[in-house]
């Protein structure tokens, strides 16, 4: 079983990105968990083709306890087999988030939820680690594997850039490893180049350049991924590249954050930051 | 400087020898031989700073001190121990602070109110848990004054409202309802819980009350928490000595009695660590000056009363001189039982907020002597009034760990140590008589005229019972 975990900037994506990849991969025979690590609990809408599913913590609330729950209320299977689970959570600006997710993921493992034929399990997690909670999924030798989802626009790396040092301090006390980038492309100048160039930066790849196609949105309006929405279309091919590279990636590494100056200079050298603008 | 000074300097010496070398550099600024002139600068000890990691410390936190010394006494109240249980269990009325009223119906004291958070709690927020425990207690107690809200550390962790819900329900209720930050990671003591609650009284309580006659001769008792009664011995003696008690905080105090407490034409304090805040404030705020005093034996019983007196006129002065000639023989009759079967005792103490220092001359008035003194969580000032209660060369001990607690035990080997619940079972083991001076070891009371007789006998009892040969290990 590989866990696999999600992580880039907020708005970039990586649900969206995560479900379409793991129907690729459930498409190619692979047996998929996702865990939504979202107070927001959108991360399983498109397998499930409902707005929300019945979340850990909300059940949990209604019920007193996690200890009140059954594995079945909260583990749901969707398109192709693939299982859903979402921790949920507080709505913003009440209460701990973090804790929720904690607690979610704690009561998956304790009821079973990790069987032996799951070959892979994919945490998307909300978009900004802000604390420990955020970070339980690459904690405590859970997901080993890391992908971030990012894009040309400078926040987006940022952000990714973040991630790495959150995974360098994960990578020296547990195991786990950066596997990639994986660029959502919002259509910005050179932007291929551009994330290459930040990968070779972070030493890892950019494992798969994801144009932009508004068959995606589509898509996403009938609750649905573009594979099992237009199978045909050149986007689902997109995915499915995608998650063969995923299924056969062997290049696991230990991120080399870089500083501001040297994101900043990237950005030049790419003629998207113009020098008087920093000047 | 004297040769005790030396020889004590010596001694802590000795004690800290066994420590790694930062640890000893670091706890030398905390232990020092005393120079009752202050004169001496290496004398002085630091405080109020956060405990060294791996020491064994008995110090309490902010919850303790707001939930535990300020708030927990006041009776009218329902005081809400809001977050997980553990907290507002184990400080369930370990104080004995005493009062009058029907517990469950119109007082409330030694009840123990949760909000019992749970997992949910800490991920959802525990503000509508709260919400609806204010409103649920509002039906089972309807003849409750005011709620207080004392946050656990998680509901700090978690940034929780709880301001607003207190301002949501005071509008709903018509009531006070008083929020309290004193979560337990905050300071490094008990101490700032004693502060922060003391501010709370003063944003939601002080200055509200009202008060249908005013006397010359008003007062209010502030820092006499009513342990075993004392703060009725205490205001028993301050109303004998023509003085009209208009509040008496915290023990068994009211409400109402807090509200008015800016009424006072002088405010008499007694834990100066616990209260000296809102002393401040009336006194800046309302121009009502305030004055320390002790009521710990009669050499500072008669003293305290003189003092106090001084600040009225002469019908007051006079009630003084009577009282002191009244209760003397009574107090010499306590001293001539006792003093013979307690002259040159050594006692060594550590407690909390004003004991350490008030306690030495009640000690003294029976022939003991104090040869050790510290506190828990004392700051500067409490430490410049305690040097000159104390002899030249004896030990002031701040935040003292257990080790250096026992080392000085076997070193100055003290026939009677005077601490806390954390310390007690220990010194049973060692066979040392033991005296818990937080909560007077379910005895009291001690202050005053009334308490005097009380504490003579409980020393007595402490340090001549036979009980302490049968456990100490025969050599």
């Amino acid at each position: 079983m590989r866990q696999i975990a999600i992580y880039g900037k907020g708005g970039i994506g990586k649900s969206t990105t995560t479900q379409n990849l793991v129907v690729g991969l459930a498409e190619a025979g692979y047996k998929c968990m996702i865990v939504g690590c979202d107070p927001k609990a959108d991360s399983t809408r498109l397998i499930l083709h409902r707005k929300a599913q019945t979340t850990v913590m909300d059940l949990a609330r209604e019920r007193g306890s996690v200890e009140d729950l059954n594995i079945e209320e909260v583990l749901i299977e969707g398109y192709r087999g693939i299982r859903c689970a979402e921790s949920g959570g507080p709505e913003p600006g009440v209460g701990c988030a973090g804790r929720g997710v904690i607690t979610a993921i704690n009561f998956l493992e304790e009821n079973g939820a990790y069987t032996e034929d799951l070959d892979f399990v994919f945490y998307d997690v909300l978009g900004d680690v802000v604390c420990g909670g955020f970070a339980m999924p690459i904690r405590e030798g859970k997901a080993k594997e890391i992908y971030i989802v990012t894009s040309g626009e400078m926040m987006a790396m940022y952000a990714a850039n973040n991630i790495s040092r959150g995974i360098l301090k994960y990578a020296q006390s547990g195991g786990v490893r950066l596997g990639g980038l994986i660029c959502n492309a919002r259509v910005v100048d050179k932007e291929f180049e551009l994330i290459s160039e930040l990968a070779k930066q972070l030493n890892t790849q950019l494992i798969h350049f994801v144009p932009r196609d508004n068959q995606v949105q589509r898509a996403e309006l009938r609750r649905t991924t573009v594979i099992e929405y237009t199978p045909e279309h050149p986007q689902a091919d997109q995915y499915r590249s995608l998650a063969k590279k995923i299924a056969e990636n062997r290049n696991f590494v230990i991120p080399t954050p870089i500083v501001m100056d040297d994101l900043e200079k990237l950005l030049m050298d790419f003629g998207i930051l113009e020098a008087e603008e920093v000047a | 400087m004297g040769t005790n000074i030396k020889d004590t300097q010596k001694l802590i010496e000795e004690v800290l020898s066994a420590y790694p070398e930062k640890a000893q550099k670091e706890r030398a600024k905390h232990l020092a031989a005393n120079d009752p002139t202050g004169q001496c600068s290496s004398c002085q000890v630091k405080s109020n700073t956060k405990s060294r990691p791996g020491v064994m410390t008995v110090r309490g936190c902010a919850y303790a001190g707001a939930k535990g010394v300020v708030w927990g006494p006041v009776k009218d109240q329902i005081t809400i121990s809001h977050g997980p249980i553990g907290c507002g269990q184990y400080s369930w009325w370990a104080r004995r602070n005493y009062y009058n009223g029907q517990t469950g119906i119109d007082t409330f004291g030694t009840m123990h109110i949760t909000t019992d958070f749970k997992e949910s709690s800490i991920v959802y927020g525990g503000d509508k848990g709260l919400y609806a425990a204010l409103n649920e207690l509002k039906g089972l107690f309807p003849l409750a004054k005011s709620m207080g809200i004392l946050s656990e550390c998680p509901v700090g962790l978690i940034g929780d409202d709880i301001e607003a819900v207190a301002k949501k329900v005071s509008t709903e209720m018509n009531m006070p309802i008083v929020p309290v930050r004193c979560e337990g990671f905050r300071g490094v003591s008990q101490s700032l819980g004693h502060h922060i609650a003391n501010d709370s009284i003063r944003d939601h309580i002080l200055g509200k009350g009202k008060l249908e006659t005013s006397t010359p001769y008003d007062i209010a008792l502030i820092g006499d928490y009513n342990i075993g009664g004392d703060a009725w011995a205490s205001r028993k003696m301050l109303e004998e000595l023509g003085l009209r008690v208009i509040a008496q905080w915290t023990g068994d105090a009211s409400i109402n009695e807090m509200g008015i407490a800016h009424l006072a034409k002088v405010n008499l304090i007694h834990c100066y660590r616990s209260m000296n805040y809102i002393c401040r404030h009336m006194e800046e705020k309302y121009g009502i000056p305030w004055v320390e005093f002790n009521f710990f034996g009669p050499t500072k019983i008669y003293q305290s009363i003189r003092k106090i007196a001084s600040l009225f006129d002469d019908k007051i002065k006079d009630n003084a001189e009577k009282m002191i000639e009244k209760y003397k023989p009574v107090m010499d009759a306590v001293i001539n039982e006792f003093k013979p079967k307690l002259e040159d005792k050594k006692v060594m103490l550590y407690v909390g907020g004003l004991r350490p220092r008030h306690t030495i001359g009640a000690y003294e008035d029976l022939g003991m002597k104090v040869v050790a003194a510290g506190y828990e969580f004392g700051h500067n000032d409490d430490y410049k009034r305690t040097y000159p209660e104390l002899k030249e060369g004896m030990v002031i001990m701040d935040d003292v760990t257990l080790y250096e607690l026992e080392e000085f035990t076997r070193r100055l080997r003290p026939d009677m140590i005077g601490a806390g619940i954390k310390e007690k079972y220990s010194y049973h083991k060692m066979g040392v008589p033991f005296r818990q001076m937080h909560s007077w070891d379910y005895s009291g009371p001690y202050h005053g005229f009334d308490g005097f007789p009380v504490f003579a006998r409980d020393m007595d009892m402490t340090v001549n019972s036979p009980t302490w040969d049968l456990i100490r290990r025969k050599r």
